[in-house]
């Protein structure tokens, strides 16, 4: 029987305190395999600014590319320790942290390889429907064949791609509109 | 070629329209230009299951979080987790939090002159079961104002979050009480097309209300669903 889909509301501004588990920002047990890694989202609004009462969430493969999901039927190493899964508030000032490993490439299905990517979903008091967006990591040889930044216009692709500061850690400012804009996908 | 391997929404029949301006949050916090279709990639039919998280065996019960009894009406917010063919959606995780029965959130953030109960904390989390079965006790949530617009209240709400088999299903809501005259009023439960709004209203369930003790509400949550066909051979 075929039921109809549930419509999606926002997760408004009240959700930390009460939403149990808001924050799962190391996703890697110590002795995960793979090169350790800090990224910091900053979640802004159309006019620039900050959005302090958002919540991201980040699930993305090992770092030997592998989902640990049943889907994933792959003949590669899971990790113990990894699940993947990331879920963090921005602070006041608008920055969420996670602490992981570096993920491997997972293939696309008309064949060949995605480059490293982490896959992102924002929530927000004012955001009616999830977002999903990626985080792809700068000066990485593989992001010229991408299949999915291929599908984005050149002059948008900046705003799936990380920098790294002089700490060593992965910056990714998320618009969510403006001259800026993230580029969000229907996945 | 594994592609389109959940079915998409149709714009405009269930799910809010982005920008919804009489919700006025949406204005500077919603995207002006469309989504790109990304084509199924392990990446998005994968996802946490979060199948290791051990609950305990009160979290579903939100009035044994304290010492004592939260103030307000107990109810039971029971139904099933389905996905759009009808079919369970196993074990899946959900998770709820909501205001006490005065209308207050246990949030820093929440100012609205109301008190807090010390008995009442407000978030709880259930797995389903093997046919997608999950229940939560609670406490009524009160209506609470808000500062969209002159004399806005919310009408009673619970926040409900669950993550189904994929990131691709992934789905924050919330669920309403019937007949509440609020309902009319409310930019957020509006923003859903109008088709749509009454999926997101729980219906009272007499069968299920416990004598003596509580009234029992049914809201059954239906995530994205496989396509009919399915484009893989294993
Ligand atoms: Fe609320």
């Amino acid at each position: 029987m075929s039921r109809a889909l549930t419509p999606s509301q926002t997760i408004g501004p009240f959700y930390f305190g009460t939403l149990a588990n808001a924050y799962r920002h190391d996703l890697a047990m110590p002795g995960v395999a793979g090169e350790r890694i800090e990224i910091a989202l900053t979640l802004h609004d159309a006019a620039g600014a900050i959005v302090p009462d958002g919540l991201l969430e980040v699930w993305q493969a090992n770092s030997h590319g592998r989902y640990n999901h049943p889907e994933d039927r792959r003949n590669l190493p899971l990790d113990a320790g990894f699940e993947g899964y990331g879920r963090a508030s921005t602070d006041t000032q608008g920055c969420a942290r996670f602490g992981t490993v570096k993920p491997g490439r997972v293939p696309w299905p008309a064949g060949g390889l995605q480059a490293a990517h982490v896959n992102i979903s924002v929530f927000a008091r004012g955001v009616l429907n999830r977002l999903a967006t990626r985080l792809y990591f700068d000066g990485d040889p593989a992001l010229a064949e991408d299949p999915v930044l291929k599908l984005v216009e050149p002059e948008r692709r900046a705003t799936l791609i990380a920098k790294r500061d002089a700490a060593g850690v992965w910056r990714l400012p998320l618009y969510l509109g403006g001259p800026n804009e993230t580029v969000f996908f229907d996945c | 070629m594994k592609e389109e391997t959940y079915r998409r929404p149709v714009a405009g029949q269930d799910h809010p329209a982005n920008l919804s301006p009489a919700y006025k949050s949406t204005v500077s916090r919603s995207p002006s230009r469309p989504a790109i279709v990304l084509p199924h990639s392990l990446s998005e039919i994968t996802g946490p299951l979060l199948r290791e998280e051990r609950l305990d065996s009160v979290e579903n019960d939100l009035t044994r979080r304290r010492m004592g009894e939260p103030l307000g009406e107990r109810i039971i917010v029971q139904g099933r987790v389905l996905d759009e063919n009808g079919k369970p959606v196993p074990e899946a995780l959900v998770e709820i939090w909501q205001c006490n029965a005065a209308g207050r959130y246990h949030h820093p953030g929440d100012q609205h002159d109301a008190p807090l109960d010390p008995n009442f904390y407000g978030g709880g989390r259930a797995r389903a079961d093997a046919d997608g079965n999950y229940k939560f006790i609670t406490i009524k949530p009160g209506a609470y104002p808000w500062g969209n617009h002159h004399n806005a209240w919310r009408p009673a709400h619970i926040h409900f979050s669950l993550f189904g088999p994929a990131f691709a299903t992934r789905l924050i809501t919330q669920m309403y009480f019937p007949q509440d005259p609020l309902l009319a009023f409310d930019p957020i439960y509006n923003s859903v097309p109008e088709a749509a709004r009454a999926r997101l209203q729980a219906a009272f369930d007499m069968e299920a209300t416990q004598p003596q003790w509580a009234l029992a509400y049914r809201f059954d949550i239906v995530l994205r669903g496989r396509n009919a066909t399915p484009m893989e051979n294993t």
